[in-house]
């Protein structure tokens, strides 16, 4: 049993609500991802040993979801909404300024951990598109001008 | 009692509406109106494009476009009214700087139908006591008391509920099927994995009135013999995660939920599962997969989830809007409900109307009303004085619908006949300018993005037919290209193990079947 002063000391409340059934494991690692902002290959293999599953099991099923990240989240992380509806009223327009605005394809993440370019594909709130969002602000019926402006913003 | 209702679903409060109501609140506290103006958040009030939204009652007035800056003006025109005269039949004398007091003869409202939102905007969804008000768990309580779980099947074969989440198959029979399975601990899912971008109808009830979902749920556990459940939702849904937790946790502590309710030996208690962003975990024995803690890929069908699911057991999926709507039907009758809509398609339906449309919005009409009614009328048609080119349904699942086409009515059959689907709800308005290859190969990527790898057909099929689509959209591709991209979409429908590949090819056949002309324009080579 880990004690406080254990590696991933966090995680015991969550491990223990779930009596480390192999079946929360995607719960955990959301809970794990939350605790330590990524999922290092150390946490990954404390999981795997709490919940008594191969780490080839740990590391498939967290591989295969979208969200979750196997390196820390860069300072500034930059999201362009490709649902339907953002799509059809500039969506492709955004994504071009935001590859040029900061150096990076869809996708990437700048080496020195600045900044990540990446998509969702449809935030719900449709009325809005096209939306971007950067950090834990969301820019609705967002321009192309309006986002070149935010993204010299950006502290550096 | 002045009432001010401030819509706090996402849409809203993206524009503000939190902001509003701070201040708002405020407002009445400094005038000491508080025991006089009621300011409560609500779920979904309808036209998102137009949002903040604020209801006043007992007018029923709905204001549009409400700025925080407005607070002050508002709270001193109802002080004026509470003290000018005792009845509030007085029209207020007030409208938003910016925004404006919204018609509500317009159809946007008089063609709606509302069941599934009925309290959808009426009721603090983060409050069970005004829940229970509007009449919350008393259809659940009613049926534990005195009826048999044979008779709320049957009940919800009559009423000729298909399921919502985009396939229309009988919930009766679903119901039945699970039912008839040897076991006593089988489960009940509720898939709120509402993956198709451009699609919020179920975001919006479970941010509106989760518990009409949650006694859904409980409703059916009883019908089937089950004892447990589950809500699988998406994880970008971050405020319907926390408004569903709360009332899963309020439901427990007034005994809506859990052991012996309602003074019966029947239980249900409920976990919620929350994805990681995979889109085929919509697919049932995906979602049956996600659930137990594994990568989200599908298997064969049979044995059906019915038969083997979610941890060996009999399991019973249905998505938001059919559980939300069972209490009503069990309220008002299965005669009730069938009369609603068309022959075969019973009932309303909930969409999502975004795009390129005037009035977009959360929309809830009887099923078989007619495509031109929803967009045209209800929406506004197009903006900029644009013209309609199609509607896209179904999500990258469906098809497009094309405008001369628009007297289509909406139920299962007849979106089907026209290569799209009636999906989960998600209706994208798309004008003349829309480029329909472009659109093709957009949900192309998407199916591509999303394939599980599992199977071959979908995992090299996307490939390819994306690289196709890809072609044509640069001017590269000849008649032969247009051939084969038919020939082998056809093929990934017919031969891929799950839904996900079995209609990855119906964005880009239907634009073919449509808007040929848009296809042949761009082929270059010869």
């Amino acid at each position: 049993m880990a004690t406080a002063s254990a590696p991933f000391a966090a995680l015991e409340p969550l491990l223990r609500r779930h009596h480390g059934r192999a079946d929360a494991l995607i719960e955990v690692l959301h809970g794990a991802q939350q605790c330590y902002g990524h999922l290092s290959d150390p946490l990954l293999r404390h999981v795997a040993a709490r919940l008594q599953l191969p780490l080839s099991r740990v590391k498939g099923t967290a591989s295969f979801y979208h969200l979750f990240r196997f390196q820390p989240p860069a300072r500034h992380r930059c999201v362009v909404c490709t649902g339907t509806a953002c799509q059809i009223q500039g969506a492709p327009a955004l994504v071009a300024a935001m590859e040029e605005g900061l150096g990076l394809k869809l996708g990437a993440r700048r080496g020195d951990g600045w900044a990540s370019l990446s998509e969702v594909r449809c935030l719900g709130t449709c009325s809005d598109a096209p939306l971007v969002q950067i950090d834990d602000s969301i820019g609705r019926q967002q321009t192309v001008a309006g986002l070149r402006r935010w993204l010299q913003e950006l502290e550096p | 009692m002045t009432g001010l209702r401030c819509c706090a679903s996402a849409g809203c409060l993206a524009r503000g509406s939190g902001a509003l109501m701070g201040v708002l609140e405020t407002a009445i506290s400094r005038g000491e109106l508080g025991d006089q103006i009621q300011l409560r958040p609500v779920g979904c009030l309808g036209p998102c494009s137009q949002g903040p939204l604020l209801a006043l009652d007992p007018d029923g007035d709905l204001y549009a476009g409400v700025d925080p800056q407005d607070a002050e003006t508002l709270v001193a025109a109802l002080a004026r009214r509470l003290h000018q005269s005792s009845d509030q039949a007085t029209p207020l004398e007030w409208a938003p700087a910016r925004g404006e007091r919204l018609d509500l003869r317009a159809p946007f409202f008089q063609r709606q139908r509302r069941i599934v939102l009925e309290h959808c905007g009426l009721i603090d969804p983060t409050d069970l006591e005004q829940a229970i008000a509007v009449g919350a768990y008393g259809q659940l309580e009613r049926v534990l008391q005195s009826w048999s779980p044979e008779q709320v099947v049957t009940e919800l074969q009559r009423s000729g509920l298909r399921g919502r989440g985009g396939a229309g198959y009988p919930t009766g029979l679903k119901w039945a099927t699970v039912a008839r399975m040897p076991g006593a601990r089988k489960v009940v899912v509720c898939n709120a994995d509402e993956g198709d971008p451009g699609a919020f109808m179920d975001r919006a009830v479970l941010e509106g009135d989760p518990h009409r979902v949650l006694e859904g749920m409980a409703i059916a556990a009883y019908a089937v013999g089950a004892d447990h459940g589950f809500i699988y939702i998406r994880a970008e849904y971050e405020l319907a995660i926390e408004r569903l937790r709360l009332a899963i946790e309020q439901a427990v502590d007034r005994g809506r939920l859990g052991a012996a309710l309602f003074g019966t030996g029947f239980g249900f208690t409920l976990e919620l599962r929350v994805g990681a962003g995979a889109y085929v975990c919509g697919e049932e024995t995906a979602l049956i997969a996600s659930i137990e803690g594994k990568r989200g890929t599908p298997r064969p069908r049979p044995p059906y989830p019915a038969e083997l699911g979610v941890g060996g057991r009999p399991t019973l999926i249905n998505n938001v809007e059919t559980f939300a709507n069972v209490a009503p039907i069990l309220r008002e009758g299965a005669d009730w409900f069938a009369a609603i809509g068309t022959a075969g398609s019973s009932g309303t339906k909930v969409f999502s109307l975004t795009g390129h449309v005037r009035r977009g919005g959360l929309v809830e009409v009887p099923m078989g009303t007619s495509l031109a009614t929803v967009v045209l009328e209800m929406g506004e048609g197009s903006p900029h004085g644009s013209a309609v080119k199609a509607v896209q349904t179904g999500g990258p699942s469906g098809g497009c619908v094309p405008a001369d086409r628009l007297d289509t009515r909406l139920d299962y059959e007849s979106l089907q006949s026209l290569g799209t689907i009636m999906g989960s709800g998600g209706m994208v308005v798309l004008d003349q300018n829309t480029d329909m290859v472009a659109l093709a190969a957009y949900f192309m990527a998407f199916c591509r993005e999303e394939s599980c790898g599992k199977c071959v057909p979908c995992r090299a099929g996307t490939v390819q037919l994306h690289g196709l689509l890809e072609k044509i959209l640069a001017g590269q591709a000849s008649q032969a290209d247009l051939d084969q991209l038919e020939t082998l979409g056809a093929m990934v429908m017919d031969t891929s193990l799950c839904g996900l590949g079995q209609s990855a090819p119906k964005p880009m056949l239907s634009t073919l079947r449509y808007f040929r002309g848009d296809y042949l324009a761009r082929l270059g080579a010869p």
